[in-house]
Order: C-alpha cells, then sequence, then structure tokens
C-alpha cells in the first residue's frame, strides 16, 4: 500500500479547461506544486481537499478512497493566502474551531488551543481579533489550527504569498519545524524558487491542466541552473 | 487640478443648487411655522394625533420586523445555493418591487389578497366562510413586506456574498454543521448590517403613504402622512396638518439620526476574488427547506404582479390607451417626469463637481469645507422633510395667492425632483469619482477643459450613468402620487392620480388596465437604469 497521496487518472472539465491528473506524492514529505498561473495548481489542491469532485478516477490519501469523502472527513488540514481567520472572531475561537466546529471545547482542549498558539510564537494573543494582526502572525494562527486539527497532510495554496521576504524566510522556518515535528505530508503551492530551495523535499511541476514532471528538489533546481553554469564556465 | 476659474464655475454653480434646494424647503418650512402657530401647537398632542403617531410607529416597526425576519432565511438560502438555473432571474425578480409604482403593487396585492382577489376565491371554494381582509393593519403589513422583502434579501445577500470564499472552505474544512456555519459565519456578517437594512425599511415604512392610502382602512389605520393628506384634502384644517408634519418630522429626523449611526448597507457586488464553492447544506432536508423558501418568496413577490398583468390585459387596453384621459395623464405625466428627471440630475451634477472642486485644493478654508458639507446633506434634506410635508407648506403658500391650480405641475415636478435627488447622487457620485481619478491629472496635464473635456473627455464615459440616473429619476416621478395628491385636479392628472380616481370611482377593470401601463412603463425605466449601473460596478 501507498501511504502518501495518489490521484489515479483524475479528470475534471471547468469551464472550457481540461485537467487530467495523475501522480502520487510521497507521505511525509515536503512537495512543492509549481507552474504557471492558470495551470491548474489550485485546481490539484482543490482535488485533494474535497473542494472539487472530480468526474472521473479516484483520490487516495494514506491508502483509503477519499473521492467522494467531504472535506472535513478527509485526513487533510488547509492553509489559504488570505483569510484563514473568521475576521469577526478572536484568535483563540478562530484557532479552537480547529477541535471543535461548535466550539465546545473541554478545559484540556482550551489548554490545547493556547500550548498552540504558543508553539507558534503567538501566546497571549488569545483575544486579539484578526484584524489587529500582521500578515504573518495571522498565518502562524491559520498554523497552530492546523497543528490543533493534526491531519497527517497539510495543503497550503500560497501560504507566504502577501508577505515580505523576511516574514516568508521565518514562515518557511516555521514551517519546517512544525513538519520536522509532525512528519507530516505537505502540499505547498508556490511561485517563489527560493523557497521551493528552502522547503521542498519534492517538486510538482503542472501545466495546462496536468502533472508535467514530478522529480526530486535537485533535479527541478538543475534546469535553473544550468544556464548560469554554462555560461560561468566560458569566462 | 482644476484652473482657477474652473474651480470657482463648479463652487458657484452647487451653491446655485444649494441656494435654490434650500430657499424650496425653507419656503415650506417657514409658512407651516408661521401659520396658526398658536393653534397648531395646542392640537400637537391630542389623543387623535397621539394615535396616529402611535400606530404610524407600530406599522412601521411591524413591517420593519417582518421584513426583515422574513428576508433572512431567503437571503441564507439564496447565498447558500451560488449557481442554479434561475437564480440570476430571482435576483433580477428581486429588485423588480423597487421600481413598482406603489399604487401599483397596492392594486396587484389587492387581486391576490384582497375580498375579490385569488386567495379568497380559493378559499371560498375550498369552503372555508371567513375571506381574508387586506384593509387596515394587515394590508399595511402586506403591501410592506411585499416591498420591503425583496429590498431586504438583496441588502443582506451582498453582505453574504462579500464574505471571502476561503470561509466557506474552511467551514467545510472544520467540519462545520449548519448550525455551526449560521452562528459562526453568517449570522456574524448579517448582524452588523441587519440594523443599517431595519433602519432603511423602517423609514421607508414610516413615511410610506400610497400604500397606507389604498390599503389602510379608515382612523383606526393612518399614518402621518395619510393623515395630513386628509386634514387637507377632506377635512381642510391646516392647524391639525401642521401638527401632523412637525411629528412627521421629528420621527424622520430621529429616525434619520440613528440610522447614520449604523453601517450602511450597499448592494455593490464584490467582484474580485476567489469563486465561491458552497460545500454545506448538501443534504436533502437542506436542500428542501432552501427550495420551499425560496419558492415560497417568489411566489409571493410574483403573484402580485402576475395578478397586475393578468388583470391588466382583460381591460380594453386599446380604448383606453386612445382615450383622451388617458392621453392627456400620460403627456401631464411624462413632461413632469422629464422635468423632474433632468433637474434632479442636474442638481446632483452640480453638486458632486462642486465638492469635487473643492476638494480639489487641499487647503480648503472653512466656508468651502462648510459649504462641501452642506452640499452633502442637501440630497438628503427631503429625506427629513417628506414630499407631503413640502406639497403641504407650498399648498398654504399658493392658496394664499390664490394660485394653486397654476403652479401645481410645477410643484410636483420640483417635488419629484428633490425625490429623486438622493438616488441620482447615490448612481452618479461613484461614477463620477471613478472618472475623475482617472482622468483628472491627465487632462489637466494636457490643457483640455471646458466643452472640449466635456466631448472628449467625459461624455463618452459619463453618459451612461447619467442615463442610468435619468431613469432611475424618471421612473420615481413617474410612479408618485404622494406629491400629486395634494394637487391632482381636472387641471392636473398625472397617471397614478388617474388609476387612483379611476380606482375611487369602482371602474376597476379601466384601472386595472391603467395600472399594468404605469407598471410596465416604471419597470421598464427602472430596468434600464440597474442594467447600466450593474455594468459600471463590474467594470
Amino acid at each position: 500500500m501507498f501511504d502518501g497521496i495518489v490521484l489515479d487518472k483524475v479528470a475534471l472539465k471547468l469551464g472550457a479547461t481540461n485537467f487530467n491528473f495523475d501522480c502520487r506524492i510521497e507521505a511525509g514529505a515536503m512537495t512543492a506544486i509549481a507552474g504557471p498561473s492558470g495551470a491548474g495548481k489550485s485546481t490539484l489542491l482543490n482535488l485533494v481537499a474535497g473542494f472539487e469532485q472530480p468526474q472521473s478516477g479516484r483520490i487516495l490519501i494514506a491508502g483509503t478512497d477519499q473521492t467522494s469523502s467531504h472535506p472535513s472527513e478527509r485526513p487533510v488540514s488547509v492553509v489559504f493566502q488570505d483569510h484563514n481567520l473568521f475576521a469577526h472572531l478572536d484568535i483563540f475561537t478562530n484557532v479552537a474551531l480547529g477541535i471543535s466546529p461548535s466550539m465546545r471545547l473541554s478545559s484540556e482542549d482550551r489548554d490545547r488551543a493556547e500550548n498552540a498558539l504558543a508553539r507558534v510564537g503567538l501566546a497571549g494573543f488569545e483575544k486579539r481579533m484578526p484584524g489587529s494582526l500582521s500578515g504573518g502572525e495571522k498565518q502562524r494562527a491559520a498554523f497552530a489550527r492546523a497543528l490543533l486539527r493534526n491531519r497527517p497532510v497539510l495543503l497550503l495554496d500560497e501560504p507566504f504569498a502577501s508577505l515580505d521576504a523576511d516574514l516568508r524566510l521565518q514562515m518557511s522556518a516555521l514551517l519546517l519545524e512544525l513538519h520536522r515535528e509532525t512528519a507530516n505530508t505537505v502540499l505547498m503551492i508556490t511561485h517563489d524558487r527560493e523557497e521551493i530551495a528552502r522547503v521542498a523535499h519534492r517538486v510538482l511541476q503542472v501545466e495546462s491542466g496536468q502533472v508535467a514532471s514530478n522529480e526530486a528538489v535537485a533535479d527541478y533546481l538543475s534546469q535553473f541552473a544550468a544556464p548560469v553554469s554554462a555560461l560561468s564556465g566560458t569566462v | 487640478m482644476l484652473t482657477a476659474s474652473a474651480r470657482r464655475r463648479s463652487i458657484g454653480t452647487g451653491l446655485a443648487v444649494l441656494a435654490g434646494v434650500v430657499l424650496f424647503v425653507g419656503i415650506a418650512v417657514v409658512t407651516l411655522l408661521a401659520w396658526d402657530g398658536d393653534q397648531s401647537a395646542s392640537r400637537l398632542f391630542t389623543a387623535y394625533t397621539w394615535s396616529i403617531l402611535r400606530f404610524t410607529l407600530l406599522q412601521a416597526a411591524l413591517s420593519t420586523l417582518l421584513s426583515v425576519a422574513f428576508a433572512i432565511p431567503v437571503a441564507l438560502a439564496l447565498a447558500r445555493r451560488p449557481r442554479f438555473s434561475g437564480r440570476s432571474w430571482i435576483l433580477r425578480l428581486m429588485a423588480l418591487p423597487m421600481g413598482l409604482p406603489a399604487l401599483v403593487g397596492a392594486l396587484g396585492l389587492l387581486g391576490v389578497w384582497g375580498r375579490q382577489g385569488v386567495l379568497n376565491d380559493w378559499l371560498t371554494a375550498a369552503g372555508l366562510e371567513q375571506p381574508v381582509s387586506v384593509y387596515g393593519l394587515s394590508g399595511i403589513l402586506l403591501a410592506h413586506t411585499f416591498f420591503n422583502i425583496p429590498l431586504a434579501v438583496r441588502l443582506l445577500l451582498t453582505v453574504l456574498e462579500r464574505q471571502p470564499a476561503e470561509y466557506w472552505l474552511l467551514s467545510a474544512s472544520l467540519g462545520m454543521k449548519p448550525i455551526s456555519i449560521f452562528r459562526f459565519v453568517e449570522w456574524p456578517a448579517l448582524a452588523r448590517v441587519v440594523p443599517g437594512v431595519a433602519g432603511l425599511v423602517f423609514m421607508l415604512c414610516a413615511t410610506s403613504f400610497t400604500l397606507v392610502l389604498v390599503l389602510g382602512g379608515g382612523p383606526a389605520a393612518t399614518t402621518l402622512e395619510v393623515a395630513i393628506y386628509q386634514s387637507l384634502r377632506f377635512d381642510f384644517d391646516p392647524p391639525r396638518a401642521i401638527a401632523l408634519a412637525f411629528l412627521q418630522i421629528a420621527v424622520t429626523a430621529a429616525v434619520i439620526g440613528l440610522v447614520a449611526l449604523l453601517p450602511a448597507p450597499t448592494d455593490t457586488v464584490r467582484t474580485a476574488g476567489r469563486k465561491v464553492l458552497r460545500l454545506d447544506g448538501r443534504s436533502n432536508a437542506s436542500r428542501l427547506w432552501d427550495f420551499l423558501v425560496i419558492t415560497a418568496a417568489v411566489i409571493f413577490v410574483v403573484s402580485p404582479l402576475v395578478s397586475v398583468l393578468v388583470a391588466g390585459l382583460q381591460a380594453d387596453l386599446w380604448k383606453l390607451v386612445t382615450g383622451p384621459r388617458f392621453i392627456q395623464a400620460a403627456t401631464t405625466s411624462l413632461v413632469i417626469a422629464m422635468a423632474a428627471g433632468l433637474t434632479a440630475v442636474t442638481a446632483a451634477l452640480a453638486i458632486i463637481t462642486a465638492r469635487q472642486a473643492i476638494r480639489d485644493r487641499r487647503d480648503q478654508n472653512r466656508a468651502e469645507r462648510l459649504l462641501s458639507i452642506s452640499l452633502a446633506g442637501t440630497s438628503s434634506l427631503v429625506l427629513v422633510i417628506p414630499p407631503i410635508i413640502l406639497g403641504t407648506g407650498w399648498f398654504l403658500v399658493l392658496r394664499q395667492l390664490g394660485t394653486v391650480a397654476t403652479f401645481a405641475p410645477y410643484l410636483v415636478a420640483v417635488i419629484n425632483a428633490l425625490m429623486a435627488l438622493p438616488f441620482a447622487v447615490r448612481v452618479l457620485e461613484p461614477a463620477l469619482e471613478d472618472h475623475r481619478r482617472q482622468t483628472a491629472r491627465l487632462a489637466a496635464a494636457l490643457g483640455i477643459g471646458g466643452l472640449g473635456k466635456w466631448r472628449l473627455i467625459d461624455a463618452p464615459v459619463l453618459t451612461r450613468p447619467i442615463l442610468t440616473a435619468l431613469s432611475f429619476a424618471m421612473a420615481l416621478s413617474l410612479g408618485d402620487l404622494g406629491a400629486v395628491a395634494l394637487f391632482g385636479s381636472s387641471d392636473l392628472v398625472t397617471l397614478p392620480w388617474l388609476v387612483y380616481s379611476t380606482l375611487s370611482s369602482y371602474r376597476t377593470n379601466d384601472a386595472d388596465g391603467l395600472s399594468l401601463i404605469l407598471g410596465v412603463v416604471c419597470l421598464f425605466l427602472t430596468i434600464l437604469g440597474t442594467a447600466g449601473r450593474k455594468e459600471h460596478n463590474n467594470v
């Protein structure tokens, strides 16, 4: 049994665009999804998350067929680029919704939520409203919720795209730490080649609705390095 | 960015409009104040005025409660189903009552719910004796909910649709049940605008004239506006009318003051961002509930419209439209509507450009700042001083001069223009502001000004919003019965007045035919208006 994510001849048509995904994503690894805009990166992520349903094919996560299960039943957590927190709920509520979606919490649950906030560096932020947080702090809170949900797969849709370069560095480091602690499977859409170099083990390239390549990060990066080394060779 | 002379010209025009409006409203109010002051004051708090004030507030409060309470489930259901065939038609349907003349709506409601209406026919056929009565409070509530549920649905739906698409994905991903989604996502979003929506609906219901006139029954179900009308038109008791007018001004001013404190609801749809996917409400029970709620709302709104259509088609339309009375009324209405529309749009343009001109320089002096604020307030003035009050004041002025009949059409046109002014400003302001932001610097740099600027730069972009505002204003004037009610006579007959007097003389068949024509014309103008407006929002 393959305990990663399998997209088995998954086909979907949205508007006039056809998507055909067929690939395996390794468990316990950090896989980056790269590719031009409109190629289908988000669609691939939405299929794994359960926000989109394939018209044919199967989606397996850790050996279980999840093709038609509801997003909440899948062993995944999702972090978007924006709007991960409900703006009208305080940080504690936003994070604790990850434990109980109806906010029925035991005192033990409350401790867990507070610990998760402390783990991402947001101790004492419980009563703050999302509007008073910086972009990086908001994403930390989203990570705290994902941590609490404790699902084996973490799906990230350009999570750091709206942060500045320094914050991106810090957040990648936090992501890596959490990944090492939980040994989760991370699937992350990113446009940032440096970020790929920093965090990813493997890179899935999506082009015109298909997986164009699925390779180790070194192989992926070498295609960009090649012309540079050729140039330096001539000097 | 404006040249000094262009700036002076804009501010001057704005000042002239401000002076005109203040003079027109001022004369009406001062006349009311000066008229038999002592006698009116003693009539301010009689048992009679109290009962009218109480009923006005009661019916408005109940109408608001019912409209918002029914609108919430409909808005939730429509937001939960962002894509089904016919949805966009339902949304368009919800925009229709706004453009429908109150009188036509009232006739449609009578056709469905009235004594001779479809519902009572069915009830009688089913062997039930007691017919449903729609005169009095229940009729007023029915009419107010018919006009305001769709309005509230649109405003509430906009808020729900403005929520980031991620919220719905997150709530699905977190496994929230419908009750949790309502508690943590939908209700917090709605709660912020429900007070504003309720305030708006309350304001419309507290000042509604035609619906109460047609559907209210006797002194037990009369509001301030209708009581003012009756005091002048039937009893000719100016002191009573004036006393009531003051109560009316106090009520509207208080409500407007309160509403101004609340966040204003808008119906501009956010178009950027991620496509909305709703994964909740997939269960059969939830589908059934939404289907029932939406269907009920559609039937509630459509049935009076269908009734107007069916009843209207039974009349001899050709004979009606070729009759001299219709041709005279239609001509009068069109002339008044055109005059009112053009006045409203011109005044709105003057107000907006004057405010832009003031803001154009950073170092505004105190007088300019004050003028800018006054100009912003001008368009809302008519909300505090309702048409019936303006009419009452001017009626008393002209009566002293003995020239009511001569000036009545002009008065009606000006009052209609003032009624349309806030709407015209609301349509034109964002369009003009966008346009200025995009072109002002470039036009100044190139030194384009005057007529050339209008022809080359302004007209191509602004013609559309101007026509939109014009058609809105004309629809409002064409369907208005409030201003003409005081002045209507054999010399001054507009279409709504013709419908109303035909109805009063029990020629229901003709009234149905006329109201169909009036309704179609007004809806056509409104649809023309909304179509242009939507395009602007999507840019």
